[in-house]
């Protein structure tokens, strides 16, 4: 902090017991108001049609895989993707475990909707073919080959949903048998930083016990915690943390 | 500097508190449920040439570590109708001692001083009055300070007298001259910083560019312990001088090793370490690591965050807390320095970050109460009472607030609140006054506050 700042602090603090009294006073969970949105007119309908799109891309994935959706709206003021308010144009990647539909409705402020839909179809996870080239090093294939696994709330066990997907991994470091991996354990924001970073270790040592017990050696296999330290997303949304929570595989050395 | 609006909704911890606690040899809160004195403190008489600034911070820094420390009511400078006080002997003088001591200002306790050039640079003469006592008696405190004549001199001055103060009023020791460390991820990276305990002088101590936490400052205020992922990526304790800011010795161990804090005498470090096998377990060492002991035995479920009691019962040959997944989510236990006589506190929920008050007698812990599986993650600062056997929260805002570690006068807390990662350090007496943030720039977490 630079003097000029902490002059200000004093400044502030300067004015007493004031200032603890509007800080107390206004906090107990009640956050300020925000000014009550216009009333929404019954009829009469006199404002502009919303617009919206929704895509994914692809559209088709294997079970754990993931895809992107990308939507997009005009004269909308609020936005809402399977029921859950979104940013009016944005995009989301997603994992979906079975063939699913996504909704998005868009709402203007006079109560106008608009509403589209896309649906991702869940393929099962190919049955690993032997491959025939163990001696290749070429790890350009890496991200697109090796998929991470992701966890529950507060746990470090692997899923069922995620088995295929380690599975696949496995068959892939078995055929690239010089590449070695350093898998990260992740947690969502919630909890403390102490107690989150050992179990991030708890989740990148599931995933490196899989991979073993699928046949990879494991003194190619490094791990570390980041704890809740690396976000793949900041959003306040389930869907958001739960990409936080995962065992992410990136090269080792 | 901004101060976050809805921050904090502290509870007035009010009577109940005032009585005191039951079991060992003081009383934990002295500044509640009993009128505070109310002190007067005129700008210090300036000498020739003092540097308009270092006049500026020295009674800016003094006014504002009296009004931080929670113990007094600051009468304002702008209602001083009273004659000014110069020197003790105006002070003395009965009428000019009435003015200030009768109606409307009622003043009961009265600093004033001069600031002055010496041959050593910067001279000031402190003094505290009981001005309730006739003229020629009161003086509770009277002492020469020296420092060199610059901004820097006069803040270091300002904080001892503010101290000498406080203990004249007999609520010592106070907190003016403490440290804070924290981790801040204002330069790019988490490192480790220091600050004064009221924001000022923020220093960046490593530059290891790697996850850091739990900065641990050690008792006698010379080294610092804290985890860092530098060197590795594996998760392991460090120790650095603070004089020096150089690296310490302490030993890698196999497996993430992490949340150091620091015994009482400051020869062992507590810590929580895989290295011996699949859990974390709590051990302990010596400040070089040997003489390593294992305190848990863990099955499936993590041990970490351990706490040390400054103050344990007499007899005892030493206490920690620390945290524990065993039940479930993380639970807050206390244990002998030995393992043994592991208790669980009361509390269910999700309850981490514990931090044992200097005078042992309470612990304060960051807690999810509601609820047990999966929750919004909004943590509250709450404070356990062990005479009592009840908790009080001091936080409400639905934020992360978390890390709460108390100051040496066993009157204050800081710790880190705001929304996951865009947290800030804030101050507080527990009784819910003279809040303040301490940090705007980055990230800015786990703050721990120095033994003095």
């Amino acid at each position: 902090m630079s003097t000029a700042s902490s002059r200000h602090l004093w400044t502030a603090l300067a004015a007493g017991s004031a200032l603890a009294l509007s800080l107390g006073l206004t906090a107990c969970g009640h956050k300020a108001a925000p000014a009550p949105p216009a009333p929404i007119a019954p009829s009469a309908s006199t404002g502009a049609a919303p617009t919206v799109t929704l895509q994914a891309d692809p559209t088709a994935v294997e079970s754990g895989g993931s895809s992107k959706l990308t939507w997009s709206s005009t004269n909308a003021v609020r936005v809402e993707l399977n029921v859950t308010p979104v940013n009016l144009n944005g995009t989301q990647p997603v994992s979906p475990t079975e063939s699913t539909d996504y909704q998005i409705v868009a709402r203007s402020s006079d109560g106008q909707t608009a509403n589209a839909a896309v649906r991702i179809t869940v393929t099962a996870a190919p049955t690993p073919t032997p491959t025939v080239a163990p001696t290749s090093n070429d790890l350009g294939t890496f991200g697109d080959s090796v998929r991470d696994a992701f966890f529950d709330y507060d746990k470090s066990d692997i899923r069922p949903d995620a088995e295929p997907a380690l599975q696949a991994d496995a068959q892939f470091f078995k055929s690239h048998p010089d590449a070695k991996v350093l898998i990260e354990g992740h947690c969502d924001d919630r909890g403390s930083a102490e107690y989150n970073l050992a179990l991030g270790d708890r989740r990148a040592q599931a995933v490196k016990n899989y991979l073993v017990s699928q046949g990879v050696d494991a003194s190619r296999i490094q791990t570390v915690s980041v704890g809740k330290e690396k976000p793949f997303c900041t959003e306040d949304t389930d869907d958001c943390r739960q990409q936080n929570r995962r065992g992410h595989f990136t090269p080792g050395n | 500097m901004k101060m976050r609006r809805n921050l904090l909704c502290l509870v007035s911890l009010g009577v109940a508190l005032a009585a005191p606690l039951v079991a060992q040899d003081q009383t934990t809160i002295t500044i509640t449920g009993t009128a505070k004195y109310r002190l007067a403190v005129p700008d210090f008489t300036p000498g020739g040439g003092v540097p308009a600034d270092v006049q500026t911070v020295f009674n800016q820094v003094l006014w504002n570590d009296l009004y931080q420390s929670a113990v007094v009511t600051m009468v304002g400078r702008s209602l001083y109708t009273a004659p000014p006080i110069a020197s003790e002997r105006d002070v003395n003088n009965p009428a000019v001692r009435t003015a200030w001591s009768g109606a409307p200002l009622s003043i009961q306790r009265l600093a004033f001083g001069s600031i002055q050039l010496g041959s050593g640079g910067l001279l000031v003469d402190g003094y505290l009055y009981d001005v309730t006592q006739p003229a020629g008696s009161g003086r509770l405190l009277g002492r020469r300070y020296a420092d060199p004549a610059t901004p820097a001199g006069a803040r270091a001055i300002a904080h001892q007298l503010a101290n000498d103060i406080i203990a004249a009023l007999g609520f010592g020791p106070g907190i003016a001259t403490s440290q804070i460390a924290f981790i801040s991820n204002r330069s790019g990276s988490q490192e480790v910083w220091t600050m004064d305990y009221d924001g000022s002088n923020q220093q960046q101590r490593t530059h290891l560019h790697a996850i850091a936490y739990s900065p641990c400052i050690s008792p006698d205020g010379t080294k610092l312990a804290f985890m860092s992922e530098a060197g590795g990526g594996e998760a392991q304790i460090r120790l650095i001088s603070l004089l020096t800011n150089k690296p310490l010795p302490f030993p890698r161990f196999r497996g993430i090793t992490e949340s150091p804090a620091w015994s009482p005498d400051g020869k062992r470090l507590a810590f929580a370490s895989k290295m011996n096998g699949a859990d974390m377990a709590i051990y302990t060492s010596n400040v070089d690591g040997t003489g390593l002991r294992r305190l848990t035995n863990p099955h499936s479920y993590d041990d970490l965050s351990p706490a040390w009691n400054p103050k344990p019962p007499a007899g005892s040959s030493g206490q920690i807390a620390f945290v524990s997944g065993r039940i479930g989510q993380p639970q807050i236990y206390i244990m002998n320095a030995d393992g043994s006589n592991q208790q669980r506190l009361p509390l269910g929920g999700y309850a981490v970050s514990p931090s044992w008050a200097p005078n042992g007698l309470s612990l304060a812990f960051a807690w999810v109460r509601t609820g047990g599986g999966e929750n919004s993650g909004a943590f509250d600062v709450y404070v356990w009472y062990f005479g009592e056997q009840k908790y009080v929260q001091l936080t409400h805002n639905g934020d992360r607030n978390d890390f709460p570690s108390w100051a040496p006068d066993n009157r204050h807390l800081v710790f880190q609140s705001g929304p996951p990662y865009h947290t800030q350090l804030f101050s507080v007496a527990v009784d819910g006054t003279v809040p303040a943030q301490l940090t705007s720039a980055g990230n800015n977490e786990m703050p721990n506050w120095s033994w003095h």
